[in-house]
């Protein structure tokens, strides 16, 4: 069996082979470990990828099978994890020299859960440094390409976890959303990304970026397997009390397709403005047009803070960023500045050495954002802000039950097409914000192919409404019957067309 | 110059008596443990770590704040306050800020029998960081360690308005704080090991209506230092503003040894600590249900008890403030009350022998072997006459050290007590035979010789009976025999 022939594979259909025995976990594992040496010297999709404990954690399962009635559900699927996520024994990077050589001694709740679904943790992707960033560029380690087109960005800053799952390296990934890092790499890639609602996965061992919006995400070729995803990854954690006390997400939740078809749709006007690709805001349309023809009731609404919600996103989480990225002195773990004599010496070198251009750009404005006498003017008025972008979504969520916008306002761009023009960089976030700054559940799928390129179509549904957002989706994937992606592995001689 | 007045304001800080830390699940017992080894992912600050609120911090700190007479906020808002430092593992102290958990309270104490109260301006929470190590570094002599395990300690943090008056006020201000804290249970109050620290601002002013400069003074870590200190600066300011000086604000700390204070640095501008909101503890409201058991259980507080306790039992001030120095003491004193209701007797010799066989042994009441039943059945047999004082004291200090009751001790020693006047007869006889000049003195008119013969009496019984009982029977005697 190849992965070619697997393209249209779910973890379903990963579950039965196993199940019936027509291949073992180690078999296939060895499968998507020869997809990934076949990639990875054109994506650069992972920074830590150990085939060894791979296969040994594929072995273990094989000693030790449980009975089939108890078959966890993601058995024997290996699932990639973004590098700012805490999995003990391997490096935890960020993409960061601050981080080069960290280890961490304890697991991200969201890792032990794949474990004890029995998901193969398969490697660490890349990741813009921190996850500060929308093309995967500025990790320390390299970029990582798009496998779709290799001259063009993967998205950021999940976009390893985007690019693997897109070549089909692996079939699952994680990634981590804060203002739309795991959706719009998704939809860079022609893949499913998810945002969670704020509070439903836990925390625990996820570097924190913004803590107030940070969220851990599913990556798949499929609609389907993002659920059972976000099923496994959701719940309680008493290690994260910013993790809602509710039950875990269940796909047994997941409405029929007759019960979605009630479902009503709300097009905001905000997001098909001039500043949107007029290709992608057109596919978008003739989507929803499709929905319409379904039966769905279509509703055009307004959300009219979206204008102010990209430079409020940017207040607050570039505030709680300057925060959480103080930890990174030298002290206790991490890269250290050799060579320096005083206290403030050490702190000075070690952050200028071991941070970014990016990372250090967001620590700036985040600390200003926060000083006496600005801080009313900035922090506070960007959370006055954020409140005023969660009331036009509870607003809208009176009159519909689903939104459906684009996911990203431009198709993939050139790798350093925007690398050197921060504000274009952070435009490319736009449409994904708003609802990370709500805390809503989103999710990019793939609604067309323009060129080779893929355009995202993003659903947003109300608060710990994951069910309605899975069930939309599922019913779109199937009228719009656009194929997963599965790129023809590029010659040696780089360039050349398929 | 003599009209200068002196206005003091404290910032007390006090470790919360919780079994684990704020926000993690490590042990707070870091007496005597090995560097870093009650630490954790939380409380290292290591990355992708989280907090999560130890709830029993919260009731410890809305006890004190009740206590304090606080009105407490309905909501708990923890902010982060942002600085660099290497026993910082997160470069951020979880900390309140404007919404700290009680304000405006007051705590009363007394001086020289005159009641006083000082206006609390806030009672907040907060973490401790760890503690920088720059000696005994056995693997890098030449470097500093720091050791965590005091890190994410709880803290209440109390600040006083500076309605102070003197060094001896802030002196008592503090102790009658450490007896409250005590009361409550919320803290062990202890100032040698660090869990109760106190730093003061203070300043001079020539002009009643206005206050003067501000001097922050620190490094005080006991009450004596804290007066001594406060002494220290009201001289040297006053010094200062009798040469036409400008007193300059700044912080100084304490030199213990030279008993002086030190400039610790200049009008450097102030830190900017850059507080916000902290977003990985959502802020929640209290309900009103805990709030109203929380207050229902608070104990009297010493101030009150003490004055009841003079009230009550007709003690005096001092008596009464030696046991409620600790609710222990007075809690047992009150035992013992139930047991046997004389208050007077009771308290000497609690104020006194116990107190004295407790600091000997080093240990607290309730460390202590002896129970208020065994102690008052102690006092009871002295007050039967069954024993003498002097051999009581012997047996208490026994019973301090074996645990054994006041029976056991006695029939230990194989002491047989003389309890009946007849027992004591014939020893009387013949102490009186043997001693005819004494006899004679003494009914010759003088009492000396009557003493003498009630000592000879006494080293006969080698002091197992009682003097009263031995002058009644000698007079009878020597009564009957003239
Ligand atoms: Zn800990």
């Amino acid at each position: 069996m190849t992965a070619e022939e697997m393209k249209n594979y779910r973890v379903s259909d990963y579950r039965r082979i196993l199940q019936k025995g027509d291949i073992s976990p180690r078999e296939l594992v060895k499968i998507f470990l020869e997809r990934c040496s076949q990639w990875e010297p054109f994506i650069n999709a992972f920074l830590h990828l150990d085939a060894e404990r791979v296969l040994r954690q594929a072995e273990e399962m094989e000693k030790f099978p449980p009975a089939d009635e108890e078959l966890p559900q993601l058995f024997g699927i290996p699932v990639a994890v973004k590098d700012n996520i805490c999995v003990s024994g391997i490096p935890t990077t960020c993409g960061s020299h601050i981080l080069e050589n960290y280890v961490s001694p304890y697991e991200a709740t969201v890792v032990q859960r794949l474990r004890r679904a029995g998901a193969i943790i398969f490697g660490k992707t890349n990741l813009d440094q921190f996850a500060m960033g929308s093309s995967t560029e500025s990790s320390v380690f390299g970029a990582t390409r798009n496998p779709l087109d290799l001259s063009r960005v993967p998205g950021g800053s999940s976009g390893g976890s985007a690019a693997a799952v897109a070549s089909l390296e692996v079939p699952l990934a994680i990634g981590s959303d804060t203002g739309g890092s795991v959706r719009q790499p998704a939809a860079f890639c022609g893949v499913v990304g998810v945002r969670p609602t704020y509070g439903r996965v836990s925390r625990y061992g996820v570097v924190s970026f913004a803590s107030s919006l940070d969220q851990v995400g599913p990556l798949s070729r499929f609609v389907s397997d993002a659920a059972l995803l976000a099923q496994v990854l959701s719940g309680e954690d008493p290690l994260d009390s910013t993790c809602a006390p509710y039950p875990p997400f269940s796909t047994s939740d997941i409405p029929s397709y007759e019960e979605t078809r009630k479902m009503r749709l709300g097009i905001p006007r905000e997001y098909f403005s001039s500043g949107v690709d007029r290709s992608i805001s057109e596919e978008v349309a003739s989507a929803v047009e499709k929905l319409a023809k379904e039966g769905f009731d279509v509703i055009e609404i307004s959300l009219p803070h979206t204008d102010f919600a990209l430079e409020a996103y940017y207040l607050v989480a570039l505030a709680e960023a300057s925060s959480n990225l103080a930890r990174f002195d030298g002290v206790l773990y991490g890269k250290r500045a050799q060579g320096v004599k005083t206290l403030m010496e050490m702190y000075h070198r070690t952050r200028i050495e071991g941070f970014g251009n990016e990372v250090k750009r967001r620590i700036m404005l985040g600390t200003y954002a926060l000083s006496s006498g600005y801080y009313d003017e900035f922090y506070l008025k960007g959370m006055k802000v954020r409140t005023l972008v969660r009331q036009d979504f509870e607003k809208a969520y009176e009159a519909c039950d689903i939104l459906l916008t684009p996911s990203s306002p431009c198709f993939p761009f050139k790798l350093g097409e925007k690398i050197s023009d921060p504000y274009q960089m952070y435009l490319t976030d736009i449409l994904t914000v708003p609802s990370a700054m709500a805390g809503l559940p989103s999710l990019s799928l793939n609604c067309a192919n323009r060129d080779g390129l893929p355009v995202g179509l993003q659903v947003i549904a109300g608060p710990f409404r994951e069910d309605r957002m899975f069930g939309l989706a599922l019913f779109l994937e199937e009228l719009l019957s656009v194929e997963p992606p599965i790129p023809a592995v590029p010659d040696v001689k780089e360039g050349d067309d398929e | 110059m003599n009209n200068l007045k002196i206005t003091i304001g404290l910032e007390v800080h006090c470790q919360l008596s919780t079994r684990a830390k704020m926000f993690c699940r490590c042990g707070t017992d870091y007496i005597g443990k090995g560097p870093n080894s009650l630490t954790c992912p939380v409380c290292l600050g290591l990355p992708g770590s989280l907090p999560v609120l130890n709830q029993r911090v919260l009731d410890l700190a809305l006890q004190l704040a009740l206590a304090l007479g606080c009105r407490i906020l309905p909501k708990v808002v923890f902010h982060r306050k942002n600085y660099f430092y290497p026993d910082l593992p997160k470069g951020y102290q979880v900390s309140q800020y404007d919404y700290p958990i009680g304000v405006n309270g007051s705590i009363d104490y007394a001086l020289q029998g005159q009641r006083k109260s000082v206006r609390i301006k806030r009672v907040h929470v907060e973490e401790d960081a760890g503690k920088l190590v720059h000696e005994g570094m056995a693997l890098m002599p030449d470097q500093s360690g720091v050791d965590f395990n005091r890190s994410g300690i709880p803290l209440a943090e109390i600040v006083t308005e500076p309605d102070i008056r003197s060094p001896e006020e802030a002196r008592e201000c503090l102790m009658m704080f450490r007896s409250l804290v005590r009361y409550l249970e919320v803290s062990d109050g202890n100032m040698e090991e660090g869990s109760l620290r106190c730093d003061a601002n203070i300043s001079l002013s020539r002009n009643p209506g206005e206050m003067g400069v501000k001097v922050e003074v620190k490094n005080m870590n006991s009450f004596r230092s804290v007066y001594r200190a406060l002494s220290f600066e009201v001289e040297r300011q006053k010094v200062l503003l009798h040469e036409g000086k400008e007193i300059s604000q700044e912080t100084r700390h304490w030199d213990e040894i030279k008993h002086v204070t030190v400039s610790s640095r200049g009008k450097e501008e102030a830190e900017d600590y850059r507080y916000f909101p902290d977003p990985d503890l959502l802020p929640f409201s209290i309900d009103e249900a805990s709030l109203m058991n929380i207050r229902e259980k608070l104990p009297e507080l010493p101030l009150e008890r003490k004055e009841r306790f003079m009230l009550e039992y007709e003690l005096t001030e001092s008596e009464a403030g030696v046991l409620v120095s600790s609710k222990m003491l007075a809690d047992f004193f009150e035992e013992c009350l139930k047991e046997l209701n004389k208050p007077k007797t009771v308290c000497n010799w609690i104020t006194t022998e116990v107190l004295r066989n407790l600091k000997n042994l080093g240990k607290n009441i309730n460390q202590s072997e002896i129970t208020p039943k065994a102690f008052t059945e102690l006092l009871r047999m002295i007050e039967k006459k069954e024993i003498s004082g002097t051999i009581a004291k012997s047996v208490l200090e026994e019973m301090f050290t074996s645990g054994m009751n006041a029976r056991e001790v006695i029939s230990k020693r194989g002491i047989s007590f003389i309890s009946s006047e007849k027992e004591l007869e014939n020893i009387v006889v013949d102490v009186i035979e043997n001693n005819p000049q004494s006899v004679a003195d003494y009914l010759g008119g003088k009492q000396k010789a009557f003493n003498f013969l009630v000592g000879q009496v006494m080293r006969q019984t080698r002091g197992q009976a009682s003097p009263e009982m031995v002058k009644n029977v000698l007079y009878k005697q020597l009564s009957a025999g003239g």
